[in-house]
């Protein structure tokens, strides 16, 4: 047995905009490679699971900062809470202030300047993080419960825990489904990655997004390269964009028509490369082969 | 009244129909764009930008000859954006969330205000309608900040006229999305009826239901999937106020950037319906169908 | 010689090193030349939302230690601990702390000019 340095690589598949087919082309890449982890970093409305289908093996709780409560028998409605809220968080109630807990930003700010002490200030409990088996191999996902902050420690907590599993398996690639937009969750999943995959599509939505997105890859100097979904919508933007691509160095993925099939297999909770083996499913192939030349994954 | 457009999932064609309702909504009215780390309202309905203005967010400036590295503010600070080390004081500025603590806390006077840059803020007109969007810097982490100060000028533009508002959001549910939802009146909901639709719709509703506002629900790409959306949305009580056909000739229009209303009289009639159907919901029964 | 700082999984110097300098469960300060040393658990910094790296860098500043021997510094840790005029031996992740302490007093741990772990959002 040959002894190779061990490498891992990490893929992130982005968007910038939502609803490109990210996770659809993500869960179609979780198919055709091997010796992988897969990851669903989009903690905040995660769809992968959908035609992942994983069996939950470990499920653990996700706390992460803090939230003011006032606490009634203390309080001397003074008031002060009030005034020194910057975030609009406390408000005139009976028998005192209330917090409301979707603006409390965890600042302790209250907590500390409450002249009797009447504040608490609990950890958060803001969601659940799995470990778990599907048809394709280990897959390491997430939910925030809906309302919470993505502060992107949820995404960089996972990210840890798919690397110390494809460690311990000896697999050398994650494989990562990654959030619309360019905030916190975005870059926590990007911040080393080997490669980010951009899936587009030729809309003016399409491509300023993936403008935002690039400059973010760029900002954090991270290879990417760029996939056209849909691409017959609009074949002159489709071109802009490749034009685009190459000034910047991107690496040109490939691109994709707009197909039904892909909507059917999402339907029937296959990839589209299950789904089907001809059509769309070979320029899916095709693109992934270019993401691993891309990445310079060794193929087994 | 102030509608936002939200959703769960992205990409189901909450700008769409934003820029639609804008185009037919026949009152005075001011199109906001909430969605501030890939605003695209403003591509479709193309306004004439009248000023810009950067916006910041306070952060702390030290002085350390009067630092006594007493910890006080180290010690408070949630979000380690400011730091004591020995006798080295370090501020970390793109960690702090601008609450204020560590200057107030602090016994020396040592701190005081300084600012980093969130973004841009731009308004202006598109037709009769009133426009104002923010641009998130890209490598800023955080939304909220930039989408409090767009909320803040819309307060401005809006404070001396009955004048609706119509908000873009961002997707998903998590804080950038409640911020931008939370001071509506009404909660337009808007989805496909695929599977990653439908889940992403349940989560949508069961972020926003606590914040107490009618909701009503946009199906978008009707025809593609399946009817599990709609049976849904019947068994939760969330009234489906309109569909928009799946056609490919609309995939198209959008692709060119056109706003769907203008492209027939047709769409511009169910446009016309569903803000009718909007404005019936505003102080409405929250979250029922409406009978 | 100073104290070391050397991020572990145990409190131990059999324990191995925890390779996160900034979510490492705990810290061994150790006095090189008794061997003697004090746990200090990093418990705390696991619910922060981000800057863990930064309360390290403050637990380790406090300590008294003048060097950290650990797997990974991020730059916020890096930034924090060379402004204390802290040390920074990083790539020790495979050894236990008595091992690392040991290579490290042999001259063997090169020490670090810049982080060796991109930063993210924790």
């Amino acid at each position: 047995m040959d002894a190779r340095r061990f490498e891992l690589v990490e893929i992130v598949v982005l968007s910038g905009k939502g609803g490109t087919g990210k996770t659809s082309l993500t869960a179609a890449f979780a198919h055709l490679s091997s010796n992988r982890v897969i990851c669903d970093l989009d903690v905040d409305a995660p769809d992968l699971h959908l035609v992942l289908r994983p069996e939950k093996t470990k499920t653990e709780e996700f706390y992460s900062g803090h939230e003011a409560r006032i606490s009634a028998e203390k309080c001397n409605a003074c008031g002060q809470c009030m005034e020194v809220c910057r975030f609009g968080a406390i408000s005139e109630g009976i028998p005192c202030p209330t917090v409301n807990p979707l603006r409390c930003e965890g600042c302790k700010v209250c907590v500390e300047l409450c002249p009797v002490r009447a504040i608490d200030f609990p950890e958060k409990h803001c969601g659940q993080w799995y470990v778990s088996k599907t048809r394709f191999g280990w897959m390491v996902h997430a939910q925030l419960f809906p309302g919470e902050e993505n502060s992107g420690r949820l995404v960089a907590l996972l990210r840890q825990k798919a690397k110390e599993l494809a460690k311990k398996e000896g697999f050398d690639l994650i494989l990562s489904d990654g959030s619309p937009g360019i905030g916190c969750p975005v870059i926590s999943s990007l911040s080393g990655a080997s490669l980010a995959v951009i899936v587009t599509e030729p809309t003016p939505s399409g491509h300023h997004d993936l403008e935002r997105v690039t400059e973010l890859c760029e900002h954090f100097r991270i290879p990417a390269g760029v996939i056209i979904n849909k691409f017959d919508l609009n074949e002159d933007k489709t071109e802009q964009i490749e034009s685009m691509c190459v000034k910047k160095g991107l690496h040109l993925l490939g691109r994709l028509p707009h197909d039904m099939a892909v909507t059917h297999a999402m339907v029937a909770g296959q990839t589209i490369t299950e789904y089907q083996k001809h059509g769309i499913s070979e320029l899916v192939r095709q693109a992934w082969s270019n993401i691993e030349a891309a990445a310079m994954i060794r193929v087994a | 009244m102030i509608l936002a457009v939200a959703s769960g999932k992205g990409g189901t064609g909450k700008t769409t129909v934003s820029a639609s309702l804008l185009s037919v909504w026949g009152k005075p009215v001011v199109g906001v764009d909430l969605d501030v780390e890939e605003p695209n309202l403003h591509l479709f309905v193309r306004p004439e930008i009248a000023g810009r203005e950067k916006a910041f967010m306070e952060i702390p400036v030290a002085d350390e000859t009067k630092c006594t590295y007493c910890r006080q503010c180290s010690d408070l600070c949630q979000f380690k954006a400011i730091s004591v080390l020995g006798e080295v004081l370090l501020t970390f500025p793109e960690m702090c969330h601008g609450c204020g603590g560590c200057i107030s806390i602090c016994p020396e006077g040592a701190l005081s205000a300084g600012s980093r840059e969130l973004g841009e803020i731009s308004w202006g007109r598109a037709g009769k309608a009133g426009f104002l969007m923010g641009r998130l810097r890209v490598g800023e982490a955080m939304s909220p900040p930039l989408m409090r100060a767009v909320k803040e000028k819309l307060r401005g533009m809006t404070s001396h006229g009955a004048m609706d508002v119509i908000i873009d959001a961002p997707p998903g549910v998590s804080c950038p999305a409640i911020n931008a939802v939370m001071d509506s009146d009404v909660i337009l909901l808007v989805t496909e009826p695929t599977p990653f639709g439908l889940f992403d719709l349940k989560l949508a509703r069961q972020a926003f239901t606590p914040l107490n506002k009618p909701m009503g629900v946009v199906v978008n790409r009707a025809g593609v999937g399946t009817s599990d959306v709609y049976d849904y949305c019947k068994g939760s009580g969330l009234a489906v106020i309109a569909e928009i056909p799946y056609d490919r000739s609309i995939a198209e229009a959008y692709a060119r950037g056109s706003i769907i209303a203008e492209t027939s009289s047709g769409f511009r009639d169910m446009f016309i319906e569903m803000a009718h159907k909007v404005r019936s919901m505003n102080g409405g029964s929250h979250g029922r169908e409406e009978v | 010689m100073e104290k070391i700082a050397i991020s572990c999984v145990e409190p131990s110097l059999d324990a191995d090193v925890d390779p996160r300098f900034g979510r490492a469960a705990g810290y061994l300060i150790v006095d090189p030349d008794s061997m003697e040393f004090e746990y200090l658990d990093n418990g705390g910094s696991q619910v922060l939302a981000q800057g863990a790296g930064i309360q390290a860098a403050e637990i380790v500043a406090r300590s008294g230690a003048r060097v950290v021997l650990t797997g990974f510094v991020g730059p916020k840790a890096f930034q924090a601990l060379s402004a204390a005029g802290i040390k920074i031996g990083q790539g020790v992740e495979n050894l236990t702390v008595k091992q690392a302490v040991e290579r490290y007093k042999a001259g063997q741990v090169e020490m670090a000019s810049q982080p060796n772990r991109k930063g993210h959002w924790s």
